[in-house]
């Protein structure tokens, strides 16, 4: 009876041997293609060096000036242009200005990278449910996996650094863009999707009159999660070497300094809440024509 | 009628039957054997949409489907611009079968060969009225310029005009059903699909689009499908009629035909309603005997509607008028009597019937 009471395990060693194996045979694997694949993300840092040094660069009032209009460009409401300068401002003030200016960098740079790759994804997605069988369950893991996890592939392949920190960011922050948008496309009405074929639209013709347009709604929600969720990752990120405000978190961690902690902390829910007021007034906007004004 | 500026193109739907679910083939022959459409959604948890239609649409004329609800009028419409795919059977426009174009043809079709107005609207949220006007044109990848040109022009004549910037949702029923009529009617394709095109006008509107379409019908003719639950409707527009249930063609012809012998009970009971008055034609109720010599020299052509004849007879102050054909060459005479008569009885298929053997 003793199988009963513990459970009958892989022996020990293949169990190590099996681990050893997998390690060596990633190791290989990075050793043979970790330049490569260090060279095919070479665009991905110099775009994310360039948004860092223009957020860090150029000077603070001529930033909250940019970031202000930007703002209002997007909400058209004063409330959120206020909040936003009054939020940069307290930040500048409690002498965390470039580490915000660093995390802003990398966010923007992870939503591009989010927003690029992920809704070509869901547009497929929508179009196959092959596809959608396939991808679904991937993006249950990379939304549930700890981060911790594939953060270690991650850096054995490409080192410390900035680079890797953001595919970390963009791998728990891209699901929300794939299924929103996937969604958004399949909850497009059929009586209209219908309207556009019967004068003869072709695919392409469909999508962009068509699909994307009633999708946006959807996938602007889409965005703003994919945002939010990349915020979530700063601190994650600082852990393999992203500057910014996760920095000073970690730091306040290991050194046991409270008030450091919550500064950045609060730092980072303010600039959460900018993003988010932002991009929600701009969703909103985009469906003014959804209103009922009549009947 | 000089047949010189008919655009239209003619339509023949042949043996089409159309079965939903999930292996629609595998029940075909069961259905043309004779199943039913309850059987076949009892026993197998298909429905029957369309059996057996054959109806054969002349180019440059005005079909009218009628039916009740769930009878498979917007099925069968669909079929035309095959919006849906049939189970068995063609479609022929032109000596080409829409069922078997490819996706390239059929494209090409849709959009220059056919237009359509759907029963639900179907128009664009995010676009404007004007913008959702020129969707066919621009489709087609014409100028702007010529896009909206002819877009304003139509929506000139729905009555939309001033509405041009308003989006769908801020118009009524009534003016989001005039947007999809105008948006088909700037496509100009030969063949119009209105799937309940007038549902949901007033009537004064109604009347007013039912000219629009008439006098389109005047100046270049076009193949029109036309949906309706409306008899009257049916019988202003249609050249030909063609009434289905659960999925069944069960009478077809000219407006007279469907009036004057109603092929059973089912369509005794449209037609009970109808201003017979406005339908009947005075070849129908003439008689070759009667006192020619006493019309008095009214004269009535033959093709008049009952209403028209009465008319003329009252305004002449006379019981009787002869009948003449083209030529001017009488062909029989009608009476006052026998006029009112056939305005005020509806005839039941019954009836019609006994005066048939
Ligand atoms: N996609 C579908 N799947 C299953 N059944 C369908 C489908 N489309 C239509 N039907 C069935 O086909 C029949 C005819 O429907 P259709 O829409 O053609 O009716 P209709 O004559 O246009 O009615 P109405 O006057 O209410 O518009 C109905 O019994 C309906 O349930
Ligand atoms: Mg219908």
């Amino acid at each position: 009876m003793d199988w009963f009471y513990s459970f009958p395990n892989m022996n020990d060693d293949t169990l190590r041997n099996l681990k050893k194996a997998m390690d060596e045979g990633f190791k290989a694997f990075t050793r043979q293609y970790g330049d490569v694949i260090e060279s095919f993300f070479q665009p991905l840092q110099y775009f994310l060096i360039q948004a860092e040094r223009f957020m860090t660069t150029t000077p603070w009032p001529v930033m909250i000036v940019l970031i202000g209009g930007i703002a209002w460009i997007a909400s058209r409401n004063w409330k959120i242009v206020g909040g936003t300068i009054l939020t940069l401002l307290l930040i500048g003030y409690f002498d965390m200005w470039s580490d915000a200016m660093k995390t802003i960098a990398m966010i923007f740079v992870g939503t591009v990278v989010s927003i690029v790759v992920g809704i070509p994804i869901g547009i497929v997605m929508a179009r196959s449910d092959g596809f959608q069988r396939m991808v679904n369950p991937i993006l249950d893991v990379m939304q549930t996996m700890p981060s911790f996890v594939y953060l270690i592939p991650v850096v054995m392949l490409l080192g410390i650094g900035k680079v890797p920190g953001l595919i970390a960011v963009v791998i728990y922050a891209i699901p929300p863009m794939i299924r929103l948008t996937n969604l958004g496309i399949r909850l497009v009405d059929k009586d209209v999707l219908e309207a556009a074929d019967a004068f003869g639209s072709s695919s392409w013709q469909r999508l962009r009159n068509v699909q994307i347009p009633l999708a946006l709604p959807t996938i602007m929600a889409g965005i703003n999660q994919t945002i939010m969720m990349a915020l979530a990752m700063v601190v994650i990120a600082s852990m393999i070497g992203v500057q910014g405000l996760g920095q000073p978190v970690l730091r306040s961690v290991n050194g046991q300094f409270f008030s450091l902690g919550l500064f950045n902390g609060l730092a980072i829910v303010g600039i959460a809440i900018i993003f988010d007021r932002v991009s929600q007034a701009y969703g909103k906007r985009l469906q003014k024509h959804q209103e009922v004004v009549h009947g | 009628m000089a047949d010189r500026n008919i655009q239209g193109a003619g339509i023949r739907i042949k043996n089409l039957y159309k079965i939903f679910g999930k292996r629609p083939s595998a029940y075909v022959d069961a259905v043309k054997k004779g199943m039913s459409k309850t059987e076949l959604n009892e026993q197998h948890g298909h429905v029957l949409g369309l059996r057996d239609i054959n109806i054969d649409m002349p180019a440059g004329c005005i079909q009218v489907v009628m039916g009740l609800s769930g009878s498979g009028k917007s099925t069968l419409i669909r079929h035309i611009n095959r919006l849906i795919d049939p189970t068995a059977g063609e479609v022929i426009v032109d000596q080409a079968d829409v069922c078997k174009m490819n996706q390239n043809d059929l494209r090409q079709f849709r959009r220059h060969k056919t237009a359509m107005v759907f029963q639900k609207f179907a128009l664009l949220p995010h676009r404007t009225v004007l913008d959702n006007t020129v969707y066919g044109l621009e489709i087609q990848g014409l100028s702007r310029e010529k896009q909206e040109e002819q877009a304003r022009r139509w929506i000139g004549r729905v009555g939309l005009k001033g509405f041009e910037d308003h989006y769908p949702n801020q118009l009524s029923g009534g003016m989001q059903q005039r947007v999809g009529l105008a948006r088909a009617l700037t496509n100009d394709a030969p063949i119009l699909l209105m799937d309940e095109a007038f549902s949901a006008l007033d009537p004064l509107i109604r009347m007013d689009m039912q000219s629009v379409l008439l006098d389109l019908q005047k100046e270049i003719k076009k193949t029109v499908v036309f949906i309706t639950h409306d008899l009257d409707e049916a019988l202003r527009l249609g050249d030909r009629i063609a009434i289905l249930r659960d999925g069944e063609v069960v009478q077809q012809g000219t407006g007279q035909d469907i009036v004057l012998k109603p092929a059973d009970e089912y369509i005794s009971s449209f037609v009970k309603e109808v201003n017979r008055g406005r339908v009947i034609m005075v070849d129908t109720i003439a008689t070759q005997s009667g006192a020619p010599s006493a019309t008095g020299g009214v004269t009535v052509k033959t093709g008049t509607i009952l209403e028209e004849a009465a008319k003329t007879m009252t305004d002449a102050n006379q019981q009787y008028a002869t009948v003449i054909d083209d030529n001017g060459k009488p062909t029989g005479v009608i009476s006052m009597n026998n006029l009112i008569q056939a305005m005020v009885t509806p005839i039941s298929h019954l009836t019609s019937k006994a005066a048939a053997e």
